[in-house]
């Protein structure tokens, strides 16, 4: 605990409160700035020739044609931008034992994924460098493309990187307690399943979005950023393209969208900077809807085998699962690829009290896209494996589903506690979020009516999931590991002449509405109204050092940071109030936007008479006041290596046993992420991580053949939900604040997107049940559904 | 790829004339021609539904639209649309509602949402969604837009 307490819960509160986002007014009157959206003078425009193949040699490249077209201003092959970067690995070292080759932004001699860059033409328009693209050659020998990941595990000759003796980048084991013993207990019912999770991603709908100026004069580099966390961008550019790092401005304005994928290091985007800095005048590069497809990071992609052992109680003995995934021809950098499957393997059945617990993870090299972090992290995997082999466990022991989940889930009052995988918990509430799930569900009823409906020919399932989200990251996450990732942020809180308050933070902003609720907080706790509180986030040359947006860190840390600026501020203020006012700062408040006498509440002066005293007629202070209106914090975890939440979900769906259409009728949310802040933003925030997460459970899949190519890399092809097929989903919290901060606030970004896939799944398998029909793998299509009934 | 074309239209009130590649699209016209970057793309092959917008009082896809095609047009995008009661009070219950993040289909879901509403499209969440159903979103889970138009419908959007 830092800082004062604050009366957080007194009705006037803005912490707490629906405020509107002022970023939402200026996003419906077209008034955004994302990245496509800048001119700049003598801007140039990228296209890229990418590799047709999955895996070939590039035997040779002619630019000729494509440099002769008029309009082109540079064409440059993989060799001469690959010549400005040095090489980059996606290792971190608290992964042992991860490995990945060295890797540049563009493909020279041997492409190694459809979508790989081979050639990068510079244009005076995009249609004009897309028509230069069509005029490269290249000639390529086709490879071996090792596609899927058990393809590519068992082919050990077939090696994607020759200098590696295998095509296995990380394996990792835990084993906790003795699963064995347990296993063979006579008393013990065992469950094994097999689970797939198709690849699938982020689909923002605005693309990857990049423009780069390059001053020579003095040798900066300003990088227009469409992401998440532009000091990382920052350091990577340094790093790479040889630059102080001082010199590097990145500037995230209006993010379309992100959802992790715009957090990463990807090779057109540092091409991009490549070219400014060789051509000397700004270069965009906008993807288009093919290059989102091809080469946004792809997520999931693991094959699982699950394993459970319950007692005649319905008490979990032991869980033991074996991941496999594929995570195309390099780890990501620099976050890696082996995140999500540690993430598996820490997560899986995290909110039950299970002593015996052993897993394996092993990751795999492919020809494909690459695997990395987004939304969600390996939670849905985690959670729906676990929740669907318990509810599987419990059909065969004939116990109802909310029944085994309160005799294994972890008491409310057992925490602190650890997890048979070593995970840290804290001020966590699983059984009263599900009390209270089961009450707003009316699950009673729901049980009746499904049965009633059955009769009648209608097949309703209903799923749960207990779940459980890593939030609010410590160093332990990606810096102790050696990323140029920091897990602290910072804010500056300062008074203007006018009382007005300006916040600058290093958390961003891509419409969770980060800048209101960091609004909300400086105008509560500095005591002036929030109309008054300007919020800049998103720029390395105006905020303090630190994360970004990810992770579900911004409320917890970002906001923090803010709280404490704000609070030292508040003291700074007071300090020069009461050096006017002849008093000691004790005796007084600020409130909405006023010196007050804390005693009484009466008016002393109001902050813009103070400001203009401070700064304009600094003479009327008295001698020696140190008039700082200006503070800066940070703050950073350090008692845990994550602030978890927890929640309780449920799914009511309709399968139609003809068609193998699943209709999801309706869906319940209970969040425990600590401390809401905008109750509107968080519900926001929980359904459309929902919506992301059916999606993944029923429609999204980046579907390649065996050759590698990519078959629906278009939005028409790739299915994701759309209005007409998502349920409203209604939502409630439990509020236990995490005692790691003063605010108590805890993550709640990717809550929906890591629980709803579970309780989908477990909903499906509950209606096919009666038809002794069953599926695991995700996503659920009509095809799969239908095959399912047909194997019963 | 030379070859261009002298058109005239009116966008938000206001006369544009210009010559054109014909190939380029409407979005991309109004975009880095006129300088209304609100419409925004997507797809541009007219399934996203973020670069919606009005022409001669029918919701179109601007990427499946060439600029030429809408030489004579009545052009209302985004920056546009608060000339009309329905249009101010679509945007401000999307602000009431929170029915945005990332505001980047904004643009063409409050097209859309124009559209239904001006068609007499009545309250009824069902066919919101369907309606709206040309339109990605991904941030939302569409829940606050549907809540957004109705609360339109329901006071009374008048003419």
């Amino acid at each position: 605990m830092s800082g004062p307490l604050h009366k957080f819960d007194q009705p006037n509160s803005y912490i707490g409160r629906s405020v509107e986002r002022p970023d939402a007014s200026r996003l419906v009157e077209g008034e955004g700035c994302y990245v496509d959206d800048l001119q700049l003078p003598r801007m140039t425009h990228a296209a890229f020739v990418r590799s047709q193949y999955a895996h070939a040699n590039i035997k040779s490249v002619n630019v000729d044609a494509a440099r002769a077209l008029a309009g082109v201003v540079a064409v440059f092959t993989a060799g001469e931008i690959n010549a400005e970067v040095s090489p980059y690995v996606g290792t971190l070292t608290h992964l042992q034992g991860l490995r990945s080759p060295p890797q540049l932004p563009m493909a020279d001699r041997v492409a190694l994924w459809q979508g790989e860059p081979i050639v990068m033409v510079v244009a005076q328009s995009r249609a004009v460098a897309e028509d230069a693209c069509e005029q490269v050659r290249v000639e390529y020998e086709p490879l071996d493309a090792m596609v899927s990941a058990r393809q590519a595990l068992d082919n050990d000759k077939a090696r994607i990187h020759p200098e590696l003796d295998s095509n296995t980048a990380w394996v990792k084991d835990v084993d906790a307690g003795d699963v064995s013993a347990a296993f063979s207990k006579s008393d013990v019912t065992v469950v094994e399943r097999t689970f797939q999770f198709g690849r699938h991603t982020g689909v923002t709908v605005e693309p990857r979005s990049t423009v780069v100026e390059f001053n020579r004069s003095d040798n900066t580099l300003v990088f227009h950023y469409s992401g998440q966390a532009p000091h990382m961008m920052q350091a990577i550019i340094a790093r790479h393209l040889d630059f102080p790092e001082e010199n590097i401005r990145v500037i995230a304005r209006d993010v379309g969208g992100s959802f992790g994928i715009k957090i990463h290091t990807y090779g057109d985007e540092i091409a991009t900077a490549v070219a400014a800095k060789l051509l000397r005048r700004p270069v965009k590069f906008i993807a288009d809807r093919l290059e989102s497809f091809t080469t946004d990071i792809h997520a999931r992609d693991h094959r699982i085998d699950g394993k459970i052992g319950i007692d005649r109680e319905g008490k979990i003995v032991a869980l033991e699962i074996d991941d496999l995934t594929g995570i195309g021809p390099y780890s990501m950098y620099p976050r890696t690829s082996a995140i999500e499957c540690n993430q598996i393997l820490n997560l899986t059945g995290a909110p039950y009290d299970i002593e015996n617990y052993r897993a394996r993870g092993t990751v795999v090299f492919q020809n494909k896209n690459m695997m990395c972090q987004y939304r969600a992290v390996g939670h849905p995997v985690a959670m729906a494996v676990c929740d669907s082999l318990l509810e599987e466990a419990a059909s065969e022991i004939d116990m109802d589903v909310v029944e085994i989940r309160r005799r294994n889930l972890i008491s409310d009052d057992a925490y602190p506690c650890t997890s048979a995988s070593g995970m840290k918990f804290a001020d966590l509430s699983h059984q009263k979020s599900l009390q209270r799930l089961v009450e707003m569900m009316r699950y009673d009823q729901l049980r009746k009516d499904q049965v009633e409906l059955r009769k009648a020919g209608i097949y309703r399932g209903i799923g749960l999931v207990s779940m459980v989200e890593v939030t609010n990251p410590s160093p332990m996450f990606y810096g102790v590991g050696g990323a140029p990732i920091s897990a602290q942020d910072g804010a500056t809180v300062r008074l203007d002449a006018a009382g007005a308050l300006h916040v600058s933070c290093s958390i961003t902003e891509s419409g969770q509405g980060t800048n209101t609720i960091l609004a909300q907080i400086a105008a509560e706790v500095f005591g002036v109204d929030i109309k008054r509180v300007k919020v800049t986030t998103g720029d390395t040359a105006h905020v303090p050092y630190g994360g970004g947006t990810w992770a579900s860190r911004g409320a917890g840390i970002g906001g923090e940071s803010v709280l404490l600026a704000s609070d030292a501020l508040k003291s700074q203020v007071l300090e020069v109030a009461a050096s006017i006012l002849q008093t000691t700062p004790d005796t007084l408040q600020i409130e909405r936007g006023v010196v007050v006498s804390s005693a009484d509440g009466s008016e002393k002066i109001s902050l813009d008479e103070l400001g203009r005293i401070v700064y304009y007629r600094g003479n009327e202070l008295p001698a020696g006041v140190n008039a700082e209106l200006i503070a800066t914090r940070h703050y950073k975890v350090s008692d845990f290596p994550f602030v978890f939440t927890n929640g309780a979900m449920a799914a009511q769906v309709e399968v139609d046993i003809e068609t193998g259409f699943i209709k999801v009728l309706d869906f319940w949310v209970v969040e425990d992420c600590g401390r809401v802040i905008n109750p509107k933003l968080v519900d926001e925030q929980i359904r459309g991580g929902v919506v992301q997460g059916i999606g993944g459970a029923l429609y999204e899949e980046c579907l390649y053949d065996d050759d590698g190519q990519y078959l629906n890399a278009t939005m028409a092809d790739y299915l994701v939900p759309m209005a007409g097929e998502m349920p409203d989903i209604h939502i409630e919290h439990v509020e236990t604040p995490t005692s790691t901060s003063t605010l108590g606030a805890k993550g709640a970004g990717e809550a929906g997107t890591g629980g709803a896939p579970a309780a989908i799944l477990n909903a499906v398998n509950d209606a096919l049940r009666p038809l002794e029909a069953s599926i695991f793998q995700m996503p659920m299509t009509p095809e799969r559904v239908l095959n399912a009934l047909r194997v019963s | 790829m030379a070859q261009t074309q002298d058109i005239e239209l009116v966008v938000n009130g206001e006369t544009i004339q210009a010559s054109v590649p014909v190939r380029t699209n409407l979005v991309d016209f109004l975009r880095d021609h006129v300088g209304l970057t609100g419409s925004h793309v997507g797809c541009e092959q007219g399934v996203c539904g973020a670069c919606t917008l009005e022409v001669d009082g029918v919701a179109v896809r601007g990427c499946l639209m060439l600029a030429v095609q809408a030489n004579g047009s009545q052009v209302t995008t985004i920056e546009g649309v608060s000339a009309k009661l329905v249009g101010r009070q679509l945007q401000r219950a999307f602000v009431e509602h929170n029915a945005l993040q990332c505001g980047f289909c904004t643009p063409g879901m409050i097209a859309s949402s124009i559209e239904y509403i001006e068609q007499g499209g009545a309250s009824d969440r069902a066919a919101i969604r369907e309606h709206l159903s040309g339109n990605y979103c991904r941030c939302t889970g569409y829940q606050s837009i549907v809540d957004a138009v109705v609360s339109v419908i329901d006071k009374g959007a008048a003419a």
